[in-house]
């Protein structure tokens, strides 16, 4: 009898104590709001910076002539698992040449099925495309996913060969 | 007077045996509730609250990626498995490479086997911190669930640094790893493992001691070794059953066989073993890359394969061990650029249908305590 009102109490008693240990540790940061490491993301938008190689989206790499590095050799297209690169190309005559040969006309790229595996970046053979940093991708309408990298105008840069 | 008596006691008889004579009914949990971390759906049959059967109905998330396997390179291939079990997702990617390089019959460079196990060991202290968060979050205690995520973030930092994702990294390509480690590697993982040694305990003080979490999972889910076999229960979970199934020993690979560490065997039994045999795990990871951290050893980041790899006719597989247990990766190849079948063996379908011999005979509120200590992915069960 009295054995067991002894347990009865010892039970409730180390109970106690064990809640009080979790209790502590949750005081402790109550009171050292410094060690507490939440982002007030959207708010922090100007000072948050993603590690260069964080993969967000692809993006053809124009220079400051609007020209590009994208011969439209298929390579990424091929090496992509989803078909999420479509290169159309087309077919110019090379000026120094003469010859016919081939550009591209559009390099479509289909966000909303890019899984961000970078073998697309691993396979050009003249990396001219890269991943770019952005990662807020929500957008209204799914169609508007769809883009066109290269830029209107631009041509592809003197001395690049497939 | 007496007659009505005996009348009444007798009609008072009959309606209390009719009371307590019980029914077994169903209830569906899932597909969408929120502690079965995904969409899986139970069916559960129940006399009262006590469990009598547990039948899992998958199928929910199933994407087919063995299929799709099928008709992709084997480079492909590699970034499909992020998609199953995403939690320990490096470790999948790693096995894939593994059954390629043996089929291509290719030694991969020391650099490429250390920094793999270093990432292998993150991914699965990371797994476990989130598993931890999570366990205590589906017994009733939120502040776990952020303390958890604080430390994860920590090594997600480290992914997003040298991989560039936080969560699905695909790092690993066939013969090697896709980039070198970032300059800052080393040190951002050492500053972690130092951050994280004081914080472990806090784990232990927070959870483990708690009287209404041992209450909750002392004695609770049963599972004996022999069904923990039978069942091909593997992991953590299995080795809370006494089965000393650890590949990391048991078949090592990439630099397992270079580290020392201890296989967590507990006979417990019971969900609190499960828990206690992660949490130990969690130690040996911080131990094993600890020994690697510092020893990385010069030399190129991929040995050099072809463009388009074929693998030789033939059959291959591999093993490893993810954060949940034992994934089998088999390939079957006919020298053609895709392979002709590849299979998936993966840990959490083994380990959800022992939940029906595991919850016989307890309560249903148990259940939840019981799928927490089994760390289910539904996507790795459903693949
Ligand atoms: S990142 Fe992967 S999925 Fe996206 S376009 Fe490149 S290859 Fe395709
Ligand atoms: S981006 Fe690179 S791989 Fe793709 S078409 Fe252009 S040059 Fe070829």
């Amino acid at each position: 009898m009295f054995k067991s009102i002894y347990k009865y109490l010892s039970d409730i008693f180390n109970g106690v104590k064990t809640l009080l240990t979790g209790m502590k540790i949750t005081g402790y940061y109550f009171f050292h709001p410094k060690e507490i490491i939440t982002q007030q993301y959207p708010e922090n938008r100007e000072t948050l910076k993603m590690f260069d190689m964080f993969r967000g989206e692809v993006v053809l790499i124009h220079d400051e002539n609007n020209e590009h590095r994208c011969t439209g050799c298929s390579a990424c297209e091929i090496a992509c698992p989803n078909g999420t690169i479509e290169i159309i190309s087309d077919k110019a005559i090379d000026p120094e040449t003469g010859k016919s040969k081939k550009v591209i006309d559009k390099f479509v790229y289909h966000l909303q099925m890019c899984t961000m595996c970078n073998l697309c970046i691993l396979a050009c053979p003249t990396d001219a495309i890269k991943m770019a940093q952005t990662f807020e991708h929500a957008v209204y309408d799914r169609s508007t996913l769809t883009k066109v990298l290269n830029k209107p105008g631009s041509k592809i840069m003197a001395g690049v060969k497939e | 007077m007496s007659n009505i008596f005996s009348l009444i006691s007798d009609k008072e008889k009959q309606s209390t045996s009719s009371a307590t004579e019980t029914q077994e009914y169903f209830v569906n949990m899932g597909p969408q509730h929120p502690s079965t971390h995904g969409v899986l759906r139970l069916l559960l049959t129940l006399d009262g609250e006590i469990i009598r059967k547990v039948e899992p109905h998958i199928g929910y998330i199933h994407r087919s990626i063995e299929k799709m396997c099928e008709k992709d390179s084997y480079q492909q291939i590699v970034h499909l498995t992020d998609r199953m079990d995403y939690l320990s997702c490096h470790i999948n990617n790693e096995a894939v490479c593994l059954a390629v390089e043996k089929g291509l019959q290719l030694e991969v460079p020391d650099r490429v086997k250390y920094i793999r196990t270093i990432i292998s060991e993150l991914t699965r202290l990371s797994s476990h911190q989130l598993w931890w968060g999570v366990m205590g979050m589906d017994l009733g205690a939120i502040t776990t669930f952020l303390y958890g995520f604080r430390d994860r973030e920590q090594i997600i930092d480290i992914f997003e640094e040298t991989c560039g994702a936080r969560l699905t990294m695909n790092y690993n390509v066939p013969g090697g790893v896709m980039f070198d480690i970032h300059p800052n590697f080393q040190k951002r993982t050492k500053d972690f493992l130092k951050y994280f040694k004081e914080k472990l305990p806090e784990y232990d003080e927070l959870l483990t001691g708690n009287v209404i979490f041992t209450e909750r999972t002392k004695d609770i889910g049963y599972l004996s070794k022999e069904d923990a076999i039978s069942y091909g229960v593997t992991g953590p979970s299995g080795r809370a059953s006494g089965f000393s199934c650890d590949v990391r020993k048991k078949d090592p690979y990439s630099a397992y066989d270079r580290v020392d560490f201890k296989e967590i065997i507990r006979t417990d039994c019971d969900s609190y073993g499960r828990y206690k045999v992660r949490i130990a795990e969690m130690y040996e990871s911080l131990h094993i890359i600890e020994q690697l951290i510092d020893n990385i050893p010069e030399g190129d980041f991929k040995a050099k394969t072809k463009a388009v790899i074929k693998l030789p006719p033939g059959e291959y597989y591999q093993r490893v061990e993810t954060a949940r247990g034992e994934l089998g990766v088999y390939i079957i190849s006919d020298n053609k650029k895709s392979p002709y079948r590849v299979k998936f063996r993966s840990p959490g379908f083994s380990n959800l249908f022992a939940l029906d011999t595991m919850a016989k005979g307890y309560k249903i509120a148990d259940l939840v305590a019981m799928m927490s200590t089994l760390d289910l992915v539904i996507p790795d069960i459903d693949r």
